[in-house]
C-alpha cells in the first residue's frame, strides 16, 4: 500500500473519519461507564456514612437535607440518622478552600448534642505525605468526643487545641475550619433535623 | 519492510538501551509529577504503557491511510481517544487510583513518549513490531516508574508500597516526596543506570 497523496480531500476525510470514529467509541465507552461511575460515587459516601455516624437504621442518602449556607458556593449537605425513629445525629459534609492545594472536603458526624463522633477525608488535594496525613487516624483520633463548643478548632500555633501536622500547618488550619462550619451548620439545623421525623 | 525487525531486541531496547526515562528522557511530566509512591508510579506506568500499546496498533494500522501533512493531529486524536477510554474506565472501576493520580491522566495524551513511539516507530513499521516496540517501551516506563517512586516513598516517608518500616513519628527525608526531591532522585537514578547500562554493553 502506498501512503494517500496530500491532496485537500484526502487530508479531509482521513481526518473526518477519524474524529467519527474516536466520537462514536468515547460515547459508547462513556454510557458502559457512567452507572459504575455513579455507583462507585455513591459506595464512597455511604461507606464514608457508616464510618462517622452511630449505628442507624433509616437511609441517610435518601433523607439528605441541602441547607444553604452563607460563605459557601454550593448548598451543604446534611445526612440526618435515625434509630428507632429517635434522631441518633447527623453527618454534614464540611469544606473550605484554604487548604494548601485549594478544596478539602470532609465529612464529620455530630450527636445530637454536637459532640463529634468520627471525621472523614471526602476530597483533598494536599502535598503527598504532608498534607495528605490528614486522613491517618493519629491526626483524626484527637478530634473524636470532643465538642466544638468547649474545644477550640485552631491549631496550637494560633492558640487553639489542635495538634498540626508536621510541615502542614496551613493543612491543618484549613482542615479546623472545615469542621467549624460542620459543627456551625449542625448547630443552626439541629431543631429542624429532629423535628423531621415527627 | 525491506529489513526484518529483531522481535527481541526490539522488546530489549526500550527496558534497557532506549529506556524512555532514563536514556531518552521522555515523558517528564508524569515521571516527576507522580512518582511520590512506588504505588503511584507503578498505576500512571500501567495506564500509559496501555495508552502506548492501543496507539501503536491502531497508527500502525491506520499508517496506510492518513496523508503525511495531517499525521500529527490525526495521531493525537488516536491517543486522546484512549487516554479518554483510560480516564473513564478508571473513575468508574479504581477510583482510588483515580483520585491519586488526578489532573496526570488527561495528561498522557501530551506525554511525548507516546506521541514520539507512534511517530517514530508505529507510523513506520508493521503491527507485529509495534506491539512488541510497544510493550518494551511499556514496560521500561512501568519500572523507571515504580523504581523512582519506590526510592522517593522509601526516603521520604519510610515505606515501601504502603507498608512502613520505620516507626510511625520517625523524622524521613520529607524532601523526596516534595517536587524538589523528584529532580533529585531522579537525576541520581539516571546517573546509577547510564553508569550500569554502560558498563554491561
Amino acid at each position: 500500500m502506498s501512503k494517500k497523496k496530500d491532496t485537500f480531500i484526502n487530508m479531509l476525510v482521513s481526518l473526518f473519519v477519524i474524529t467519527i470514529i474516536s466520537g462514536f467509541s468515547l460515547g459508547y465507552v462513556n454510557d458502559l461507564t457512567v452507572g459504575p461511575k455513579a455507583k462507585a460515587k455513591l459506595e464512597k459516601k455511604v461507606n464514608a456514612l457508616k464510618l462517622v455516624l452511630p449505628t442507624f437504621d433509616n437511609n441517610p442518602v435518601e433523607d439528605v437535607v441541602l441547607i444553604k449556607a452563607e460563605n459557601v458556593k454550593d448548598s451543604v449537605e446534611v445526612f440526618p440518622a435515625f434509630e428507632n425513629n429517635k434522631f441518633v445525629g447527623a453527618a454534614i459534609i464540611g469544606s473550605t478552600e484554604k487548604g494548601f492545594s485549594g478544596l478539602i472536603k470532609i465529612m464529620v458526624g455530630f450527636t445530637p448534642e454536637g459532640t463529634i463522633e468520627n471525621i472523614v477525608v471526602l476530597e483533598q488535594k494536599e502535598t503527598p505525605g504532608l498534607g495528605t496525613k490528614m486522613k491517618d487516624e493519629k491526626f483524626l483520633a484527637q478530634f473524636r468526643t470532643k465538642n466544638p463548643s468547649t474545644y477550640n478548632l485552631k491549631v496550637n500555633k494560633d492558640g487553639g487545641e489542635v495538634d498540626a501536622l508536621t510541615g502542614a500547618t496551613i493543612t491543618s488550619r484549613a482542615f479546623g475550619e472545615a469542621v467549624q462550619m460542620a459543627y456551625n451548620e449542625f448547630m443552626k439545623n439541629n431543631d429542624s433535623l429532629i423535628a423531621l421525623k415527627n | 519492510m525491506a529489513e526484518k525487525v529483531n522481535q527481541t531486541q526490539n522488546f530489549l531496547k526500550g527496558i534497557v538501551k532506549d529506556n524512555p526515562v532514563f536514556v531518552m528522557l521522555l515523558g517528564m511530566c508524569p515521571t516527576l509529577g507522580v512518582t511520590s509512591s512506588a504505588f503511584n508510579g507503578l498505576g500512571m506506568g500501567v495506564a500509559t504503557m496501555f495508552v502506548l500499546l492501543m496507539s501503536n496498533i491502531v497508527v500502525s494500522l491506520v499508517k496506510s491511510q492518513i496523508p503525511s501533512k495531517v499525521r500529527i493531529p490525526a495521531f493525537i486524536i488516536i491517543i486522546a481517544s484512549f487516554v479518554t477510554i483510560v480516564e473513564m474506565v478508571l473513575e468508574a472501576f479504581v477510583p482510588f487510583l483515580y483520585e491519586q493520580l488526578g489532573i496526570f491522566i488527561p495528561l498522557i495524551v501530551v506525554n511525548c513518549l507516546i506521541l514520539g513511539r507512534a511517530e517514530a516507530f508505529a507510523s513506520k513499521n508493521n503491527i507485529l513490531s509495534s506491539i512488541v516496540d510497544a510493550l518494551g517501551m511499556g514496560l521500561g516506563f512501568v519500572v523507571a516508574l515504580t523504581v523512582l517512586g519506590a526510592t522517593r516513598e522509601i526516603l521520604g516517608s519510610g515505606s515501601i508500597f504502603e507498608f512502613k518500616f520505620v516507626a510511625e513519628d520517625a523524622n524521613t527525608f520529607i524532601l523526596f516526596i516534595l517536587p524538589p526531591g523528584a529532580f533529585i532522585a531522579l537525576a541520581y537514578l539516571t546517573v546509577l543506570f547510564n553508569k550500569i547500562s554502560i558498563k554491561t554493553t
